[in-house]
């Protein structure tokens, strides 16, 4: 059994919640400098097009205007960016989809700019755009990306990135195979969404060179570098501030080319400049979900146990590639490992068209490979006669399994919680029951495996902690780590206070400046309690030992074994409070402060080239069971309860926990069946809150939590990651509800109201077909 | 430019703008009262809600001149010196209804609002008329469940 803790798994409301909640927390919008300029950007008015000339001269004349840059102007000595360096910063020559920057202004008011934007004469040509990627693929399809490497490095010009995985004798499974099922899945691109727009303030110095930036990234120190690499800088002369952020949900892991726009502004006039977003640009400009067509081919024997799963996935691109053409990793995951799956393979190809890049997305690829799997289960599970609880139960994933791909699961909570939802909800009473006439219900299951303990992708996944206690008995946390909204600085306050015995009120997390803090990589895999949680632990560990040797020196009594509350140290009938130890740390000889610094590197793994191993300090495992009434008569799917029960190693902060959960179900949600761009000819065609519906608080089902603790020994006490894992498989459930409802299988998302009477309508005429 | 006599805040203030000038402009270029936020500037998303005269309303549908011999309570002007917070603020942290913050003051005030409303109709409303009366606020963190939380506790003792 795990040891008593004071703190830690009881609800700790946010740390800074009453600065957010007065209007007191200082976005990136509501950064002001003195002298300080707006800039806005002049994008391509085709998506695909050669540009002939840009006149820049009337909104230069334009009173107010302080500058106008284009791809031609002396201070535009940079480098092309994104994980491909494929994506100039300004256009010149070419663009190639909607977002193309072509020019860029700086005025002294944000009405200027605009007007100075309308100004700027752009000649084109325009051309006929490829926004299909099996059209893109084709011989005759022109070269999209003029710097891709496809034809070296994939065989085609048009092919962006390309990952194939296998393990296991697919042939010899096939042949064990007494059920195969075969569908083809299309995923829609949808947005993040987040309440505050894009934002970016810059400010050079002329004496030093050196930048400052106050920027919404979520992953400072790796922008730092991207924003050196861009502007041939040195990294460190590069100072990231961030102010408090308006969501994030993986939209600012990409740096993107607005962010050395806005710098380039700032060098050239001399001046701080910002950029924010207008709600239109936010749609149109940042990074999309990647959409994909997604060809599923599974099995399994007479008893129903999994044989195999080949998929081939072609993932739109866009014109240029972001992280999210790194999905695949999350994605071939799920292929390989969620259940137990004798033998994959794996081929994922991400081609390029003239349509906006996808970036990365709360789940990274995971919903949409958890789409298709979960789907295929349920046909497969019809096909045998076989319940569908029971075909989940017998190829649950379990403890002690190494998958197929050499993931580990030291500890695994698939099966309870898998248990608990079916439990929870009645499911397979549910399952049977008579559907209603106008309005039908139905019931669904899906299930999920994310990384739980961050995902060493990147050279380091480590996160260091300055830790420092002063002469009262305050302490200061200061962390790598970031706060995006997700509560994290609240769960590290609630580590120092169980481990410290100090109270809130002492505690400061400061965690916004990459000049103050050590080196982390971001907030992305839902990593950051686990990985920040570590670090912190371990410099709490360094700081104790420091304490507990002052201590004994000056109550002269020979202990490890302090116990830390309440401000004071105690041993037996020994006695000193914290602030007096700290103090005498200091004003004694050998008169040393009472701070540490740690840096923690999870156990993880970096893959081979094979794409197998290890690669999470622990991995996270959920069920959902979702029920649904379908409205016959006008399409509408209502949901009506979701049960919801998550492997989380251990619940650190029910509230922050639960919050994370209901976030991302209603993300989740609005995925399955109401959230999509609509581009034609690579125009987005809905960018506004009007016509992109996210859910609202009428649309919210009652969402029931069933945590599991499987106290996982690498986590802060036996925590796991939890923040994308609540939306990886709602649309999966949702979707299988639905089929369940009315007895029609979806293969796209979102099930619109138009889809569900469309295949109604199908449906219907195909019975008519059975009767004659 | 129109001369414009309101009171924000408990305070009272004449000011010279323009017709054309968005209330949420006023209040966050020319008044510096960051608090309120610019969602969409389209009136959608209701992060930029006030309280005109007792209604919340947002801020980027209302033109600045409209205030004219009105009152205009932002997020900065809940709470006192004695109590910092007001009762829904306190509610919206107890429950857990923040994340990242930026619908926030939106959402608290059209709930303070509403909640005022309801009190002096001394009705307490059903959740499903809580849920109604902040369908017009979007939040993309919390899926809303401690926020409909929150606004309910307002009505307790």
């Amino acid at each position: 059994m795990e040891k008593e803790l004071k703190v830690i798994g009881k609800s700790h409301r946010k740390l800074d919640g009453k600065e957010r909640v007065s209007g007191k927390a200082v976005y990136g919008h509501d950064i002001e400098l003195p002298n300080m300029l707006h800039g806005s950007i002049l994008r391509t008015a085709h998506p695909c097009a050669e540009i002939i000339s840009i006149d820049t001269s009337k909104a230069e004349a334009l009173e107010g205007v302080e500058c106008v840059i284009t791809a031609d102007d002396d201070v535009y000595d940079v480098n092309n960016i994104s994980y491909k360096r494929d994506h100039p910063i300004l256009k010149k020559g070419t663009v190639n989809c909607n977002r193309d920057e072509i020019a860029a202004v700086a005025a002294r008011t944000k009405e200027i700019a605009d007007k100075a934007l309308q100004l700027i004469e752009v000649e084109y040509n325009v051309k006929k755009g490829i926004y299909d990627p099996v059209e893109a693929l084709k011989n005759e399809a022109p070269q999209i990306n003029e710097f891709g490497k496809g034809k070296e490095q994939f065989g085609n010009k048009n092919m962006a990135e390309s990952f194939h995985y296998e393990h296991g004798n697919l042939e010899e499974q096939k042949a064990k195979s007494k059920v195969i099922v075969k569908r083809t899945y299309e995923l829609p691109r949808v947005t993040h969404a987040c309440m505050a727009t894009s934002n970016i303030t810059a400010e050079f110095s002329p004496f030093d060179g050196r930048l400052t930036l106050w920027s919404s990234t979520q992953v400072p120190f790796l922008y730092q570098r991207d924003i050196a690499h861009a502007l041939k800088m040195e990294p460190s002369k590069i100072r990231i501030i961030q102010p408090i952020i308006g969501g994030g949900f993986g939209s600012k892991l990409d740096m993107h080319p607005f962010e050395p726009i806005c710098v380039l502004l700032a060098k050239k006039s001399g001046k701080p400049v910002q950029i924010l977003f207008s709600r239109e640009e936010e749609f149109v400009l940042s990074p999309t979900r990647q959409p994909m067509v997604i060809d599923l081919t599974t099995g399994c024997d007479e008893n129903g146990k999994f044989t195999f799963r080949e998929v081939e996935i072609i993932k739109d691109n866009g014109a240029y590639t972001s992280w999210g053409a790194t999905t695949p990793f999350v994605m071939m995951q799920s292929y390989s490992s969620l259940y137990q799956v004798p033998a994959c393979k794996f081929d994922s190809h991400a081609v390029y068209t003239n349509n906006p890049f996808a970036g990365s997305f709360r789940g990274y690829g995971n919903p949409q490979a958890t789409f298709s799997i979960e789907t295929n289960i349920d046909l497969m599970a019809e096909e045998l006669g076989m319940d569908q609880s029971e075909i989940r139960l017998i190829n649950a994933n379990y403890k002690g399994e190494v998958t197929g791909q050499g993931l580990h699961f030291k500890t695994c909570g698939a099966i309870p919680a898998l248990e608990k939802v079916i439990d929870e909800s009645d499911f397979e009473k549910a399952n049977a029951e008579p559907k209603g006439d106008r309005y039908k219900k139905g019931i669904g299951l899906g299930s999920m495996l994310h990384v739980g303990g961050g995902a060493k992708i990147y050279r380091s996944d480590g996160c260091g902690t300055v830790l420092k206690l002063d002469d009262y008995g305050y302490l200061t946390i200061i962390t790598g780590s970031n706060e995006i909204g997700q509560g994290s600085e609240t769960v590290l306050a609630m580590i120092a206070m169980e481990e410290l015995g100090i109270a809130e009120e002492k505690i400061k997390v400061i965690n916004t400046d990459t000049d103050v803090k050590p080196w982390d990589v971001g907030v992305h895999a839902s990593r950051t309690s686990f990985v920040a949680g570590n670090s912190l632990l371990g410099a709490i560990k360094l700081m104790k030992e420091k304490l507990n040797k002052k201590a004994v020196a000056l109550l002269d009594v020979v202990t490890d074994d302090w116990e830390y509350a309440d401000g004071k140290m105690t041993f037996n009938e020994f006695e000193i409070k914290i602030d007096k130890v700290a103090r005498e740390m200091h004003f004694g000889t050998p008169h040393e402060l009472c701070t540490v610094n740690y840096f923690y590197e999870p156990p993880s793994k970096f893959q081979d080239k094979d794409f197998k191993g290890d690669v999470s300090g622990n991995y996270a495992f959920a069920s959902q069971a979702i029920e649904v009434e379908v409205d016959t008569v006008t399409g509408n799917v209502e949901v009506l309860n979701v049960h919801v029960s998550q492997d989380v190693g251990r619940v650190l902060n029910p509230i922050g926990l639960q919050g994370q959960m209901e976030g991302g179900l209603a993300t989740g949600i609005g995925y399955a069946l109401t959230e999509e761009m609509i581009y034609e000819n690579g125009e987005l065609k809905n960018p506004s809150f009007h016509g992109y519906k996210l859910l609202t608080a009428t649309d919210m089902p009652p969402v029931h939590f069933y945590p599991i603790e499987t106290y996982d020994e690498a986590g802060p006490y036996g925590s796991k990651g939890a923040g994308e894992a609540p939306l990886i498989p709602t649309a999966a459930a949702i979707a299988n509800a639905v089929s369940n409802a009315l007895g029609v299988t979806f293969y796209s998302l979102p099930i619109t109201a138009e889809k569900v009477l469309r295949a109604l309508k199908e449906q219907k005429e195909k019975n008519k077909e059975v009767l004659v | 430019m129109m001369q414009i006599t309101f009171k924000i805040n408990g305070e009272s203030i004449t000011q010279e703008v323009k017709p054309a000038l968005l209330l949420i402009d006023l209040i966050r270029d020319h008044l510096k009262l960051k608090g309120t936020k610019p969602g969409c500037l389209e009136g959608e998303c209701g992060a930029c809600s006030v309280i005109v005269d007792g209604e919340a309303i947002n801020s980027c549908m209302y033109l600045a001149i409209n205030v004219n011999g009105k009152e205009v309570i932002t997020i900065e002007g809940l709470g006192d010196h004695e109590n910092p917070l007001d009762n829904v603020q306190e509610k919206m942290v107890e429950h857990g209804g923040v994340q990242c913050g930026f619908c926030t003051p939106g959402m608290v005030m059209t709930t303070k609002a509403y909640s005022d409303k309801c009190k002096k109709k001394g009705i307490t409303p059903t959740r499903e008329e809580v849920k109604k009366s902040l369908e017009g606020n979007l939040c993309r963190c919390t899926g809303y469940a401690k926020i409909i939380d929150a606004a309910e506790a307002v009505y307790e003792n």
